[in-house]
């Protein structure tokens, strides 16, 4: 290399160096502010005013999904294994809303429930034949009965 | 690494780059489509449907693909435009500049094919998470180049501004990956490139893999096609064009 | 292998073959538009090289005449 060739070569490595830089600063000092959505301990722990919007994202907690008199109004408790918060909607859920899947829930927060205008359903990053989750469950099962082997991770 | 050396100068020169383009072209488009075909295949007939998403996650075999590739390309382009600007190498800047528009397209492939995946298994076809906002902005920074680049009339100007440009732009790269890491998101995490190995049953992740690779060639067509282009027009005037198109004629 | 329930990708067709086909659609257009690219661009290359082989010709017929 030139000696003009590597000046340029330190200039262009001296911007993505100062460019990295700053935008990790950017980012970590925005890094709540970008977070899609809040967990259940958040919400509990408090600090948010009734009247906000809020993305409040957990696990259904198996066996908490009830219907109300009306037919279309649901109720189920959504956890993150720290806190547990109710949440109360009235419209058609998405196909994968389902007991133990993680959801999203935007709405307010109505005293002790959450009620929500809109429910999204997050799915996790495994993949598989429907045969061999079945047999997964079962061996599962077999090994222990607790329900916390799901991690916060796949929430 | 002296062959190697040959061949990069050889690459380096425009008609060399046109030759070499143009032998490539024909093997590129036949291995891409058998690998693509081939992968489709075994994508929508052989490979099992999922246990939560029944038979919509085949939509992966497109997306996911396109996705890669969308950040891929955008490598490519940055790592020709910092060639560019350091060697003055003229083809790094042909390279750069074709693959602008494939990589545009393949955004939009995969934000198109994320949003018609989101609506049946999420609920919705859009949502500002980290993963989907820094994905359009990748799309916005591709326009951008494009149009850049077309705003100057002078080409040596042109090729300097678009190359810094996406020098900068580069950033948003790790942040798309890492977007699904650093935030909660809607979108999943990664399912192929985890620290514990891909966690998807085999006979889905072959076709997922075939493809990408079948796509990956594609991408080098569909750039080899546009730089000759690209190398034609710049080089109108000079001899070598000017004797390959009346030889063509006298053919 | 039944063809109705293949096309109807469990219910999601709406969604897979779209995504699909939107995909196709747009790799197949990205190699036939470049390729249509260059054949005109070899064609007027070659109608701007003649005019120009014609116009020296005519210059220098020009020059030798008087």
């Amino acid at each position: 290399m030139t000696p003009k060739q590597k000046k340029r070569m330190r200039i262009v490595l001296l911007v993505l160096a100062g460019l990295s830089v700053t935008s990790l600063l950017a980012l970590n000092a925005f890094r709540s502010n970008l977070m899609y959505f809040l967990t259940p301990a958040e919400i509990v722990a408090g600090g948010y005013p009734d009247e906000g919007m809020y993305r409040l994202g957990g696990m259904v907690v198996e066996g908490s999904v009830r219907r109300l008199e009306n037919g279309i109004t649901v109720e189920f408790d959504l956890t993150d294994y720290q806190q547990t918060v109710t949440v109360r909607y009235t419209g058609i859920l998405p196909d994968l809303f389902r007991e133990g899947q993680g959801i999203i829930a935007h709405g307010k927060i109505d005293g002790q429930l959450f009620s929500a205008e809109e429910v999204l359903a997050k799915h996790d990053e495994s993949y598989m034949a429907p045969e061999l989750a079945e047999a997964m469950k079962n061996v599962d099962m077999n090994k222990t009965s607790s329900t916390n082997s799901i991690s916060e991770e796949t929430l | 690494m002296n062959v190697l050396l040959k061949f990069y100068h050889r690459l380096g020169s425009p008609r060399e780059f046109y030759k070499i383009s143009s032998a490539l072209i024909p093997w590129l488009g036949w291995t891409s489509l058998i690998l693509i075909l081939l992968a489709s295949y075994l994508g929508l007939v052989v490979a099992p449907s999922d246990y939560q998403q029944g038979d919509s996650y085949r939509i992966i075999y497109v997306h996911v693909p396109s996705a890669w590739l969308s950040m891929f390309i955008y490598v490519v382009l940055a790592v020709s435009a910092a060639i560019g600007l350091i060697w003055r190498m003229k083809m790094a800047y042909v390279i750069m500049i074709c693959s602008a528009a494939p990589g545009a397209w393949f955004t939009m492939v995969a934000l198109i094919t994320g949003s018609l995946w989101g609506k049946p298994m999420w609920g919705t076809w859009w949502e500002w998470d980290a993963r989907l906002t820094s994905e359009l902005l990748l799309m916005f920074l591709y326009i951008g180049i494009i149009a850049l680049y077309n705003s100057f009339d002078e080409r040596r100007v042109a090729e300097k501004s678009t190359a810094i440009l996406a020098i900068v732009g580069v950033i948003n790269v790790p942040i798309i990956h890492y977007s699904v890491e650093w935030w909660n998101t809607l979108h999943q995490g990664s399912t192929v490139m985890r620290a514990d190995g891909p966690a998807m049953d085999v006979r889905m992740l072959w076709p997922l893999l075939i493809m990408a690779f079948g796509f990956n060639l594609y991408y080098g067509l569909t750039l080899m096609q546009r730089a000759r282009n690209q190398v034609l027009v710049q080089e109108a005037r000079s001899s070598w064009v000017q004797s390959l198109v009346t030889e063509r004629e006298q053919q | 292998m039944n063809f109705a329930d293949f096309f109807a990708m469990g219910g999601y067709a709406w969604y897979v073959w779209p995504s699909w086909l939107l995909t196709a659609f747009i790799l197949l257009w990205n190699v036939i538009a470049p390729q249509r690219k260059h054949r005109q661009l070899l064609q007027q290359l070659r109608t701007q090289t003649k005019r120009e082989h014609l116009k020296r010709a005519r210059q220098s017929n020009r020059s030798q005449s008087p």
